[in-house]
């Protein structure tokens, strides 16, 4: 009986000790892996070795498999520099940064969305990029764009993904459409001679969940004939006539049945595989789904083109653009370091290396990604690139995602006849965007 | 063994959960209650302690009234639907007309909802109530509809297909529990009940109910808070949408912390839900006591 008694405390105490030395480990296991130790071990600057950065991102997922890993790793043999690769999809990726910039424990170096970029720079969670350039003495004129917020870099695009409008030829054809549309009239009239044949137009993902139709697709069509939803960087919804005019200009694409069915709960994905599938004529996606639609319909017979404008416009095309950006963390302990990598990830080798496999465009202007093995409609999509002015304008604006989702309710009401006019639409979502630039 | 010593032992045995308790549960509640309390935090370098004036806006926000009535709307359909479609399942399994095999094979083809996780319900489900769906497909084909129903992207219906959803997904729970309690019921009751003259239904309501009252309660209020609490199935469907038809608490606070960047409101937000889960637990606490 004693015996049992003495075991049973003996067990009891392991048990606790166990416990108690795991919750130690749970609490030390960040630092130990990215920090501490390698402040132990001497983080020099330049030297780096002994230094592990966390870099936490979505781009691993969406690359080759393997692919940034070896990249990271060619970064390591030069430097000494260990990174530890944090890649997860996109929404929880956004989630976890978000939440590692609320309680100051985000990856040091971060993968950001030009759309998050205003939130965690006021936030004070990302490190200004200014200072370390300027520490680092780093020629920032081969960076083809910098996101900034207040005239201080926060945000650097690694690789861009414009947005062209897709055309699948075949159903084009089939409606009698010889021409690709380049103004608005003439798109119009392309989707209703498609309509004839059963045939959706065109397709917008207006779900709540990823607000991002509203940046993707229907501001395209204010940015392609040069109009704009900012002015000196505060909403001008109200009055804009541009922007009326692109809001009646899908509101009739809706009324005319033009418009893929299950617009306010589809998501971009979705969108991808209504067009992908042969049930519209055109969608405006990113050039980054190019190898998933060859993949799954190879024998679908589509075309690149530039959004239409509306008549009469003779200025440059603007093209909405989506990046690949990359930011430090402010609680990173080993800044230099950090800025070393993402130093590494610009220069131009790595940075056209980076394209290639993304099948995105360059951030470095000075990168020459040899595209000679890609899709000739990545070619064309590239040239095309090149031609309009690149534009998103949700990139650095406060709160983006909602203020994408705000205008997206707004629209929603419009096309279901709850608000009588675009003015008035407009006007409400004005007053919804204020309180965020306040 | 001191006194003191004899006092507190039982502590020390208590201490690893008390210490993973307060770390895991105490912390972050205490945490959110006290953000609440704060303008924008986190946000805000130095927040400035506000008082009750979170809880006023967010009581104040037409979208959280009606975010309160479609959450009322989805937990009180799941929850009486997954009582009789369970309670339904739980007895044709129960039954002695059907063989051993055939009642294995129903007892996992009912349960397969259950296996599977709020991500693959949503993707299934979302195909299916696609507007090119097999859903649509079926009705049309079946002639109860003459256009495409948009069962996820039109306002006035997109609320109760999300509930659906729902529905499918957790009947299961009930299923399984109330076959484990049918299961526990003598058959001696059933016997006298025979020999008394009662007939089906009154077996059911004066036997079969009595027996099962302490299931169905637990079960009713653990659905309630688990259903109040419903975020992911509803998120990756509608998002909230279309223009808030959808909105439920959950996704009202989520919305504010991690799209408007509202830490303080979206607290607020999760304290009211926190007191009203805190009510229910009370009473499945009472109710647990009382049974034994």
């Amino acid at each position: 009986m004693k015996f049992k008694t003495v075991a049973k405390k003996i067990l009891s105490a392991a048990v606790v000790g166990t416990m108690v030395l795991s919750l130690a480990a749970c609490g030390g296991s960040g630092g130990g892996e990215s920090s501490d130790d390698s402040k132990d071990e001497g983080g020099s600057e330049g030297g780096g070795d002994g230094v592990t950065l966390e870099f936490q991102q979505w781009w691993g997922v969406e690359l080759p498999d393997g692919a940034l890993a070896d990249i990271c790793q060619k970064f390591t043999d030069d430097t000494g520099i260990k990174i530890d690769l944090l890649s997860n999809p996109y929404a929880d990726t956004k989630t976890q940064i978000a939440s590692g910039a609320a309680s100051g424990t985000m990856a040091d170096v971060v993968g950001l969305d030009g759309s998050w970029v205003y939130d965690f720079a006021k936030q004070g969670s990302i490190a200004n990029l200014t200072e370390l350039m300027g520490g680092a003495g780093y020629d920032d004129s081969q960076l083809s764009s910098q996101i900034q917020v207040d005239g201080n870099t926060y945000m650097i695009p690694v690789v861009n993904f414009a947005y062209p409008m897709y055309a699948n030829m075949d159903i084009l054809k089939e409606a009698g459409i010889e021409e690709l549309p380049t103004t608005r009239d003439e798109f119009l009239a392309a989707c209703e001679a498609v309509s004839k044949n059963g045939v959706a137009g065109w397709a917008i993902p207006l779900s709540s969940e990823s607000p991002s139709g509203i940046q993707n697709q229907f501001m395209t069509w204010l940015w392609a004939s040069g109009g704009a939803m900012l002015k000196d960087g505060k909403p001008n919804l109200e009055g804009n006539a541009e922007l009326e005019a692109t809001v009646e200009f899908v509101k009739e694409m809706f009324d005319k049945g033009y418009i893929a069915a299950g617009a306010n709960s589809m998501k971009e994905p979705d969108m991808v595989e209504e067009f992908t599938n042969g049930r519209v004529a055109f969608m405006t996606d990113g050039v980054s789904h190019l190898t998933t639609i060859k993949k799954e319909a190879p024998d679908l017979n589509f075309d690149y083109l530039t959004v239409p404008v509306v008549e009469g416009f003779s200025g440059t095309r603007g093209m909405d653009v989506a990046n690949w950006g990359i930011g430090i963390a402010e609680n990173c302990e080993h800044k230099d370091e950090a800025w070393q990598f993402v130093e590494y990830l610009m220069s131009p080798e790595v940075n056209a290396e980076l394209a290639v496999l993304a099948n995105a465009f360059p951030g470095n202007s000075k990168a020459e990604p040899d595209y000679s093995s890609s899709d000739e409609l990545f070619v064309k999509a590239y040239e095309l690139f090149q031609s309009c002015e690149a534009i998103n304008e949700f990139t650095g604006a406060p709160t983006s995602e909602d203020l994408m989702r705000s205008f997206g309710e707004e629209l929603q009401l419009y096309i279901d006849g709850d608000t009588a006019s675009a003015a008035d639409m407009l006007k409400a979502a004005q007053e919804r965007w204020m309180p965020a630039f306040e | 063994m001191t006194k003191g010593k004899k006092f507190i032992t039982p502590y020390l045995y208590l201490l690893p959960t008390i210490i993973l308790m307060c770390i895991l549960l105490i912390v972050p509640i205490v945490m959110v209650i006290g953000y609440s309390f704060y303008d924008n935090v986190i946000i805000n370098k130095n927040p400035v302690f506000v008082g009750l004036e979170n809880y006023s806006k967010v009581l104040s926000d037409p979208v959280f009234f009606v975010a309160i009535k479609n959450t009322l709307f989805f937990v009180l359909i799941s929850i009486v639907a997954h009582f009789l479609i369970g309670m339904l399942f739980a007895m044709l399994l129960n039954t002695r007309y059907l063989g051993v095999m055939t009642k294995g094979i129903f007892r996992v083809i009912y349960a397969l909802p259950w296996m599977f996780t709020a991500s693959v319900i949503a993707i299934v489900w979302r195909m299916m109530l696609n507007p090119n769906g097999v859903l649509n497909y079926l009705m049309t084909n079946m002639g109860l509809i003459s256009e495409k129903v948009e069962w996820l992207a039109s306002r006035d219906v997109a609320l109760a297909s999300v509930t659906l959803i729902n529905i499918w997904s957790g009947y299961p729970f009930y299923m399984i529990s109330i076959l484990a309690g049918l299961q526990g019921i003598s058959t001696d009751l059933y016997e006298a009940s025979a020999l008394d003259g009662a007939n089906a239904v009154q077996t059911f309501f004066r036997i079969t109910i009595p027996q099962l009252k302490p299931i169905l309660i637990s079960l009713l209020m653990l659905d309630f808070v688990w259903t109040l609490q419903q975020f992911a199935l509803i998120w990756m469907t509608t998002g909230g949408g279309p223009v808030n038809a959808t909105e439920t608490i959950s996704t009202y606070i989520y919305k504010q912390g991690f799209s408007k960047y509202q830490y303080s409101m979206a607290s607020a937000g999760a304290v009211i839900l926190l007191i009203v889960c805190t009510i229910i637990g009370i009473f499945y606490v009472r109710q647990q006591k009382a049974g034994d």
